[in-house]
Protein backbone atom coordinates (compact mmCIF):
# COMPACT_ATOMS: atom_id res chain seq x y z
CA UNK A 1 0.00 0.00 0.00
CA UNK A 2 3.52 1.98 0.52
CA UNK A 3 2.28 3.82 -3.07
CA UNK A 4 -0.80 4.29 -2.70
CA UNK A 5 -1.46 7.49 0.10
CA UNK A 6 -4.29 9.77 0.22
CA UNK A 7 -5.33 12.95 1.73
CA UNK A 8 -3.31 13.98 4.89
CA UNK A 9 -4.41 14.73 8.23
CA UNK A 10 -8.30 14.25 7.49
CA UNK A 11 -8.59 10.98 9.66
CA UNK A 12 -10.94 11.00 12.24
CA UNK A 13 -8.79 8.57 14.05
CA UNK A 14 -7.93 9.04 17.70
CA UNK A 15 -6.89 6.28 20.41
CA UNK A 16 -7.06 6.64 23.99
CA UNK A 17 -3.83 4.94 25.72
CA UNK A 18 -5.60 5.15 29.31
CA UNK A 19 -7.98 3.08 28.86
CA UNK A 20 -6.01 0.67 26.31
CA UNK A 21 -5.34 -2.82 27.82
CA UNK A 22 -3.29 -3.75 25.33
CA UNK A 23 -5.08 -6.83 23.76
CA UNK A 24 -3.91 -6.26 20.20
CA UNK A 25 -6.73 -6.38 18.38
CA UNK A 26 -6.98 -3.54 16.71
CA UNK A 27 -3.15 -4.80 15.51
CA UNK A 28 -5.01 -7.98 14.05
CA UNK A 29 -8.41 -6.50 12.11
CA UNK A 30 -6.53 -3.13 10.39
CA UNK A 31 -6.18 -3.60 6.78
CA UNK A 32 -3.40 -0.66 6.83
CA UNK A 33 -1.48 -1.47 10.19
CA UNK A 34 -1.64 1.45 11.69
CA UNK A 35 -1.60 -0.37 15.14
CA UNK A 36 1.55 -1.44 16.81
CA UNK A 37 1.24 -2.73 20.74
CA UNK A 38 4.51 -2.13 22.96
CA UNK A 39 5.03 -1.97 26.70
CA UNK A 40 1.06 -3.19 26.77
CA UNK A 41 -0.43 -0.15 25.01
CA UNK A 42 -1.76 0.39 21.62
CA UNK A 43 -0.05 3.03 19.60
CA UNK A 44 -0.54 4.63 16.43
CA UNK A 45 1.78 4.19 13.84
CA UNK A 46 0.79 6.08 10.60
CA UNK A 47 -2.37 8.21 11.48
CA UNK A 48 -2.89 9.14 7.40
CA UNK A 49 -3.21 6.02 6.24
CA UNK A 50 -6.26 5.20 8.15
CA UNK A 51 -9.62 4.83 5.90
CA UNK A 52 -11.68 5.34 8.70
CA UNK A 53 -13.15 1.73 7.70
CA UNK A 54 -14.11 1.13 11.92
CA UNK A 55 -12.66 -2.28 12.72
CA UNK A 56 -10.40 -1.13 15.37
CA UNK A 57 -12.88 0.70 17.41
CA UNK A 58 -15.41 -2.12 16.04
CA UNK A 59 -13.22 -4.48 18.18
CA UNK A 60 -11.83 -2.80 20.89
CA UNK A 61 -13.08 -4.14 23.93
CA UNK A 62 -12.84 -1.26 26.10
CA UNK A 63 -13.60 2.04 23.82
CA UNK A 64 -10.15 2.99 23.75
CA UNK A 65 -10.28 3.83 20.10
CA UNK A 66 -12.24 6.26 18.23
CA UNK A 67 -13.16 7.05 14.81
CA UNK A 68 -15.94 8.10 12.58
CA UNK A 69 -16.80 5.07 10.66
CA UNK A 70 -17.95 5.15 7.51
CA UNK A 71 -16.97 3.94 3.36
CA UNK A 72 -14.87 6.33 1.52
CA UNK A 73 -17.28 6.97 -1.56
CA UNK A 74 -18.24 9.51 -3.49
CA UNK A 75 -21.31 8.35 -4.27
CA UNK A 76 -22.03 7.30 -0.85
CA UNK A 77 -21.56 11.23 0.08
CA UNK A 78 -23.58 12.62 -2.42
CA UNK A 79 -26.68 10.19 -1.25
CA UNK A 80 -25.87 11.25 2.00
CA UNK A 81 -25.78 15.22 1.34
CA UNK A 82 -28.85 15.03 -0.81
CA UNK A 83 -30.61 12.68 1.74
CA UNK A 84 -29.60 15.44 4.72
CA UNK A 85 -31.37 18.24 2.31
CA UNK A 86 -34.57 16.48 1.56
CA UNK A 87 -34.91 15.30 5.23
CA UNK A 88 -35.64 11.36 4.25
CA UNK A 89 -33.68 8.44 2.46
CA UNK A 90 -34.05 8.70 -1.25
CA UNK A 91 -30.93 7.76 -2.47
CA UNK A 92 -28.99 4.85 -1.28
CA UNK A 93 -25.52 5.45 -2.65
CA UNK A 94 -23.44 2.67 -3.64
CA UNK A 95 -22.88 -1.50 -2.74
CA UNK B 1 -16.06 -28.40 0.82
CA UNK B 2 -14.25 -31.74 1.14
CA UNK B 3 -14.72 -33.95 3.75
CA UNK B 4 -14.89 -32.39 7.02
CA UNK B 5 -15.11 -34.08 9.98
CA UNK B 6 -15.60 -32.53 13.29
CA UNK B 7 -12.24 -31.24 13.60
CA UNK B 8 -11.94 -29.05 10.37
CA UNK B 9 -11.84 -25.60 10.67
CA UNK B 10 -15.05 -23.59 10.03
CA UNK B 11 -14.76 -21.13 7.55
CA UNK B 12 -17.24 -17.44 6.98
CA UNK B 13 -18.30 -15.85 3.63
CA UNK B 14 -20.59 -13.85 2.48
CA UNK B 15 -23.10 -14.51 0.16
CA UNK B 16 -21.95 -12.95 -2.48
CA UNK B 17 -21.11 -15.09 -5.20
CA UNK B 18 -17.45 -13.68 -6.02
CA UNK B 19 -16.68 -14.15 -2.62
CA UNK B 20 -17.89 -17.93 -2.45
CA UNK B 21 -16.39 -18.67 -5.44
CA UNK B 22 -12.98 -17.64 -4.41
CA UNK B 23 -13.21 -19.29 -1.27
CA UNK B 24 -14.48 -22.80 -2.97
CA UNK B 25 -11.81 -22.47 -5.92
CA UNK B 26 -9.13 -21.77 -3.02
CA UNK B 27 -10.30 -24.85 -1.19
CA UNK B 28 -10.61 -27.75 -3.45
CA UNK B 29 -7.41 -29.29 -1.31
CA UNK B 30 -8.80 -28.63 2.26
CA UNK B 31 -11.30 -29.90 4.70
CA UNK B 32 -13.34 -27.31 5.81
CA UNK B 33 -16.96 -26.56 6.91
CA UNK B 34 -18.06 -23.17 5.08
CA UNK B 35 -21.31 -20.98 7.17
CA UNK B 36 -22.60 -18.40 4.74
CA UNK B 37 -24.15 -15.23 6.30
CA UNK B 38 -27.18 -13.84 4.30
CA UNK B 39 -25.58 -10.78 3.18
CA UNK B 40 -28.40 -10.26 0.46
CA UNK B 41 -25.48 -11.16 -2.90
CA UNK B 42 -23.38 -7.72 -1.34
CA UNK B 43 -19.39 -8.97 -0.98
CA UNK B 44 -18.01 -8.77 2.88
CA UNK B 45 -16.60 -5.24 2.91
CA UNK B 46 -19.33 -3.70 1.32
CA UNK B 47 -21.73 -5.70 3.44
CA UNK B 48 -19.95 -5.28 6.83
CA UNK B 49 -19.61 -1.09 6.03
CA UNK B 50 -23.76 -1.44 5.21
CA UNK B 51 -24.13 -3.53 8.16
CA UNK B 52 -25.60 -6.47 6.70
CA UNK B 53 -22.32 -8.93 7.08
CA UNK B 54 -23.24 -7.78 10.96
CA UNK B 55 -22.56 -9.35 14.76
CA UNK B 56 -26.06 -10.13 15.15
CA UNK B 57 -25.73 -11.97 11.22
CA UNK B 58 -23.09 -13.97 12.50
CA UNK B 59 -24.86 -15.09 15.63
CA UNK B 60 -28.02 -15.66 13.61
CA UNK B 61 -26.48 -18.19 10.95
CA UNK B 62 -24.34 -20.04 14.01
CA UNK B 63 -27.54 -21.00 15.80
CA UNK B 64 -29.46 -21.66 12.65
CA UNK B 65 -26.91 -23.56 11.20
CA UNK B 66 -26.31 -25.73 14.42
CA UNK B 67 -22.68 -26.09 14.09
CA UNK B 68 -22.41 -26.76 17.64
CA UNK B 69 -23.40 -30.33 16.77
CA UNK B 70 -21.29 -30.47 13.57
CA UNK B 71 -17.75 -29.48 14.99
CA UNK B 72 -16.12 -30.49 18.33
CA UNK B 73 -14.13 -26.84 18.34
CA UNK B 74 -15.60 -23.80 18.83
CA UNK B 75 -13.50 -21.07 16.58
CA UNK B 76 -14.84 -19.17 13.95
CA UNK B 77 -12.58 -17.94 10.95
CA UNK B 78 -13.74 -14.75 9.38
CA UNK B 79 -12.26 -12.84 6.57
CA UNK B 80 -10.25 -9.79 7.91
CA UNK B 81 -12.46 -6.98 6.15
CA UNK B 82 -15.21 -8.41 7.81
CA UNK B 83 -14.32 -7.06 11.11
CA UNK B 84 -15.82 -3.75 10.11
CA UNK B 85 -18.91 -5.19 10.94
CA UNK B 86 -18.32 -7.38 13.28
CA UNK B 87 -17.54 -7.46 16.98
CA UNK B 88 -15.57 -10.82 17.34
CA UNK B 89 -16.02 -10.52 21.44
CA UNK B 90 -19.97 -9.88 21.07
CA UNK B 91 -20.28 -13.05 18.64
CA UNK B 92 -19.11 -15.10 21.49
CA UNK B 93 -20.90 -13.98 24.02
CA UNK B 94 -23.63 -14.29 21.67
CA UNK B 95 -23.25 -17.69 20.52
CA UNK B 96 -20.26 -19.22 21.87
CA UNK B 97 -17.87 -19.26 19.28
CA UNK B 98 -14.59 -17.97 18.97
CA UNK B 99 -13.86 -15.24 16.44
CA UNK B 100 -10.49 -15.61 14.55
CA UNK B 101 -9.58 -13.32 12.07
CA UNK B 102 -8.18 -14.73 8.67
CA UNK B 103 -6.50 -12.95 6.00
CA UNK B 104 -7.46 -10.26 3.86
CA UNK B 105 -7.43 -12.11 0.47
CA UNK B 106 -8.68 -15.52 0.08
CA UNK B 107 -6.02 -16.78 -1.84
CA UNK B 108 -3.83 -16.81 1.42
CA UNK B 109 -6.48 -19.03 3.49
CA UNK B 110 -4.51 -22.47 2.69
CA UNK B 111 -1.19 -21.49 3.93
CA UNK B 112 -3.40 -19.36 7.45
CA UNK B 113 -4.57 -22.24 7.85
CA UNK B 114 -1.13 -24.32 7.16
CA UNK B 115 0.31 -22.27 9.56
CA UNK B 116 -2.06 -22.93 12.55
CA UNK B 117 -4.23 -20.07 11.78
CA UNK B 118 -1.42 -17.29 11.97
CA UNK B 119 -1.33 -14.64 9.79
CA UNK B 120 1.59 -12.47 8.50
CA UNK B 121 1.82 -8.77 8.19
CA UNK B 122 1.12 -9.28 4.29
CA UNK B 123 -1.56 -11.45 4.73
CA UNK B 124 -3.34 -9.05 7.00
CA UNK B 125 -2.71 -5.57 4.62
CA UNK B 126 -5.19 -4.76 1.80
CA UNK B 127 -3.66 -4.43 -1.70
CA UNK B 128 -4.59 -2.59 -4.95
CA UNK B 129 -2.72 -4.24 -7.58
CA UNK B 130 -2.83 -3.56 -11.37
CA UNK B 131 -4.48 -6.44 -11.19
CA UNK B 132 -7.43 -5.75 -8.24
CA UNK B 133 -7.77 -2.38 -10.48
CA UNK B 134 -8.57 -3.43 -14.10
CA UNK B 135 -11.06 -5.93 -12.67
CA UNK B 136 -12.88 -2.65 -11.52
CA UNK B 137 -13.07 -1.58 -14.76
CA UNK B 138 -16.15 -3.75 -16.26
CA UNK B 139 -17.92 -2.88 -13.29
CA UNK B 140 -17.59 1.03 -13.23
CA UNK B 141 -18.89 0.62 -17.10
CA UNK B 142 -21.31 -0.57 -16.47
CA UNK B 143 -22.81 1.05 -13.98
CA UNK B 144 -22.45 4.29 -16.72
CA UNK B 145 -24.75 2.52 -18.97
CA UNK B 146 -27.98 4.63 -18.22
CA UNK B 147 -26.48 8.18 -17.32
CA UNK B 148 -24.99 7.61 -20.91
CA UNK B 149 -27.90 7.45 -22.43
CA UNK B 150 -29.39 10.45 -21.06
CA UNK B 151 -26.48 11.80 -21.78
CA UNK B 152 -26.39 11.63 -25.32
CA UNK B 153 -29.74 12.52 -25.67
CA UNK B 154 -29.04 15.84 -23.92
CA UNK B 155 -26.21 16.12 -26.18
CA UNK B 156 -27.92 15.76 -29.31
CA UNK B 157 -30.67 17.81 -28.23
CA UNK B 158 -27.54 20.90 -27.03
CA UNK B 159 -26.27 20.13 -30.32
CA UNK B 160 -28.93 20.93 -32.56
CA UNK B 161 -29.59 24.37 -30.97
CA UNK B 162 -29.05 26.60 -33.61
CA UNK B 163 -29.85 29.95 -35.57
CA UNK B 164 -32.54 28.04 -37.04
CA UNK B 165 -34.09 27.49 -33.67
CA UNK B 166 -33.21 23.49 -34.01
CA UNK B 167 -31.26 21.63 -36.68
CA UNK B 168 -31.18 17.64 -37.40
CA UNK B 169 -28.22 17.80 -39.26
CA UNK B 170 -26.79 20.08 -36.92
CA UNK B 171 -28.19 17.73 -33.95
CA UNK B 172 -26.43 14.64 -35.49
CA UNK B 173 -23.15 15.65 -36.68
CA UNK B 174 -22.44 17.86 -33.63
CA UNK B 175 -24.44 15.30 -31.45
CA UNK B 176 -21.92 12.94 -32.28
CA UNK B 177 -18.47 14.80 -31.81
CA UNK B 178 -20.07 15.65 -28.11
CA UNK B 179 -20.93 12.06 -27.89
CA UNK B 180 -17.84 11.59 -28.98
CA UNK B 181 -16.31 13.33 -26.31
CA UNK B 182 -18.09 11.97 -23.63
CA UNK B 183 -16.90 8.52 -24.77
CA UNK B 184 -13.34 9.77 -24.41
CA UNK B 185 -14.15 11.48 -20.62
CA UNK B 186 -15.28 7.87 -19.80
CA UNK B 187 -12.48 5.79 -21.22
CA UNK B 188 -9.75 8.81 -19.24
CA UNK B 189 -12.28 8.71 -15.81
CA UNK B 190 -12.61 4.71 -15.78
CA UNK B 191 -10.32 2.90 -17.62
CA UNK B 192 -7.16 4.80 -18.01
CA UNK B 193 -7.40 5.99 -14.53
CA UNK B 194 -7.60 3.04 -12.66
CA UNK B 195 -4.91 1.42 -14.90
CA UNK B 196 -2.24 4.25 -14.15
CA UNK B 197 -3.30 5.32 -10.58
CA UNK B 198 -0.18 5.08 -8.80
CA UNK B 199 2.16 7.45 -11.31
CA UNK B 200 -0.88 10.32 -11.93
CA UNK B 201 0.10 13.25 -9.47
CA UNK B 202 -1.74 14.82 -6.67
CA UNK B 203 -3.43 12.51 -4.01
CA UNK B 204 -7.02 14.21 -4.49
CA UNK B 205 -8.79 11.96 -6.90
CA UNK B 206 -10.43 14.73 -9.04
CA UNK B 207 -7.00 15.92 -9.31
CA UNK B 208 -5.67 12.93 -10.16
CA UNK B 209 -8.21 12.93 -12.76
CA UNK B 210 -7.55 16.27 -14.38
CA UNK B 211 -4.06 15.17 -16.18
CA UNK B 212 -6.03 11.87 -18.18
CA UNK B 213 -8.56 14.31 -18.83
CA UNK B 214 -6.30 17.26 -20.53
CA UNK B 215 -4.71 14.69 -22.14
CA UNK B 216 -8.30 12.97 -23.72
CA UNK B 217 -9.37 16.28 -24.81
CA UNK B 218 -6.26 17.34 -26.87
CA UNK B 219 -6.68 14.09 -28.23
CA UNK B 220 -9.57 14.44 -29.27
CA UNK B 221 -9.70 18.21 -30.84
CA UNK B 222 -6.65 16.78 -32.45
CA UNK B 223 -8.91 14.23 -34.37
CA UNK B 224 -11.77 16.46 -35.25
CA UNK B 225 -9.67 19.13 -35.60
CA UNK B 226 -10.55 19.73 -39.70
CA UNK B 227 -14.58 19.36 -38.56
CA UNK B 228 -14.51 21.98 -35.54
CA UNK B 229 -13.81 25.02 -34.68
CA UNK B 230 -11.86 26.31 -31.95
CA UNK B 231 -14.24 27.30 -29.47
CA UNK B 232 -15.74 23.80 -29.80
CA UNK B 233 -12.63 21.88 -29.73
CA UNK B 234 -12.44 24.42 -26.04
CA UNK B 235 -15.63 23.11 -25.27
CA UNK B 236 -15.56 19.20 -25.81
CA UNK B 237 -11.72 19.80 -23.83
CA UNK B 238 -13.69 21.16 -20.61
CA UNK B 239 -16.11 18.68 -20.73
CA UNK B 240 -13.76 16.21 -21.19
CA UNK B 241 -11.56 16.73 -18.50
CA UNK B 242 -14.51 17.77 -15.98
CA UNK B 243 -16.23 13.93 -17.09
CA UNK B 244 -12.59 12.41 -15.90
CA UNK B 245 -12.46 14.10 -13.36
CA UNK B 246 -15.74 13.36 -11.88
CA UNK B 247 -15.30 10.05 -12.94
CA UNK B 248 -12.12 10.08 -10.91
CA UNK B 249 -13.64 10.96 -7.61
CA UNK B 250 -16.14 8.56 -8.14
CA UNK B 251 -13.33 6.20 -8.30
CA UNK B 252 -12.95 6.42 -4.70
CA UNK B 253 -15.65 4.40 -3.79
CA UNK B 254 -14.01 1.37 -5.07
CA UNK B 255 -10.49 1.78 -3.82
CA UNK B 256 -9.43 0.13 -0.51
CA UNK B 257 -7.98 3.12 1.05
CA UNK B 258 -10.05 6.35 0.79
CA UNK B 259 -10.99 7.49 3.52
CA UNK B 260 -14.85 9.15 3.73
CA UNK B 261 -13.29 12.67 5.57
CA UNK B 262 -10.48 12.55 3.04
CA UNK B 263 -13.17 11.92 0.18
CA UNK B 264 -16.16 14.72 1.70
CA UNK B 265 -12.95 17.04 1.87
CA UNK B 266 -12.08 16.44 -1.95
CA UNK B 267 -15.46 16.74 -2.86
CA UNK B 268 -15.96 19.76 -1.91
CA UNK B 269 -12.87 21.03 -3.74
CA UNK B 270 -13.35 19.36 -6.63
CA UNK B 271 -16.75 19.27 -7.59
CA UNK B 272 -17.09 23.02 -7.46
CA UNK B 273 -14.49 22.77 -10.78
CA UNK B 274 -15.89 20.39 -12.72
CA UNK B 275 -19.38 22.17 -12.49
CA UNK B 276 -18.04 25.29 -13.68
CA UNK B 277 -15.80 23.54 -16.52
CA UNK B 278 -19.21 21.48 -17.29
CA UNK B 279 -20.94 25.04 -17.46
CA UNK B 280 -18.27 26.95 -19.59
CA UNK B 281 -17.79 24.29 -21.85
CA UNK B 282 -21.54 23.20 -22.53
CA UNK B 283 -22.30 27.16 -22.93
CA UNK B 284 -19.75 27.27 -25.53
CA UNK B 285 -20.89 24.39 -27.42
CA UNK B 286 -24.46 25.92 -27.72
CA UNK B 287 -22.90 29.40 -28.21
CA UNK B 288 -20.75 28.54 -31.35
CA UNK B 289 -23.32 28.04 -34.48
CA UNK B 290 -24.67 31.67 -33.22
CA UNK B 291 -21.01 32.55 -33.61
CA UNK B 292 -19.60 31.18 -36.65
CA UNK B 293 -22.93 31.91 -38.61
CA UNK B 294 -22.49 35.13 -40.88
S1 LIG C 1 -10.48 2.70 11.02
FE1 LIG C 1 -9.81 0.95 9.80
S2 LIG C 1 -8.03 1.73 8.67
FE2 LIG C 1 -8.39 3.16 10.34
S3 LIG C 1 -7.08 2.44 11.97
FE3 LIG C 1 -9.10 1.50 12.31
S4 LIG C 1 -8.98 -0.46 11.29
FE4 LIG C 1 -7.26 0.75 10.53
S1 LIG D 1 -8.07 -3.09 20.71
FE1 LIG D 1 -8.30 -1.44 22.23
S2 LIG D 1 -7.52 -2.30 24.13
FE2 LIG D 1 -6.85 -3.67 22.49
S3 LIG D 1 -4.79 -2.92 22.01
FE3 LIG D 1 -6.19 -1.89 20.60
S4 LIG D 1 -6.74 0.02 21.65
FE4 LIG D 1 -5.81 -1.29 23.18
Amino acid sequence: MQNFRYIDKVATLSLDQETCIGCGNCVTVCPHRIFGVAERKAEIEDQDACMECGACAKNCPVQAISVNPGVGCAAEIIANWINGFVGRKIMSGCC
Amino acid sequence: MGRPGPESPLLVTANYKLSFDALRFQLDTIDAWLLVADTRGVNVWCAAGKGTFSTEEIIHSVQQSQLQELVSHRTLILPQLGATGVAALEVTKGCGFKVQFGPVRTSDLPTFLRNNNQADEAMRSVTFTLKERAELIPVELYFLLQPLVILFLAGVLLSGIGPTIFSASAAWTRGLHLLSGTLVGIGCGTILLPLILPWLPGRQFWVKGLLPGLAGGIACWGIFSGQITTPEGLALLLWITAVSSYLAMNFTGSTPFTSPTGVEHEMRRGIPIQVAATVIGLLLWVAVPFISQP
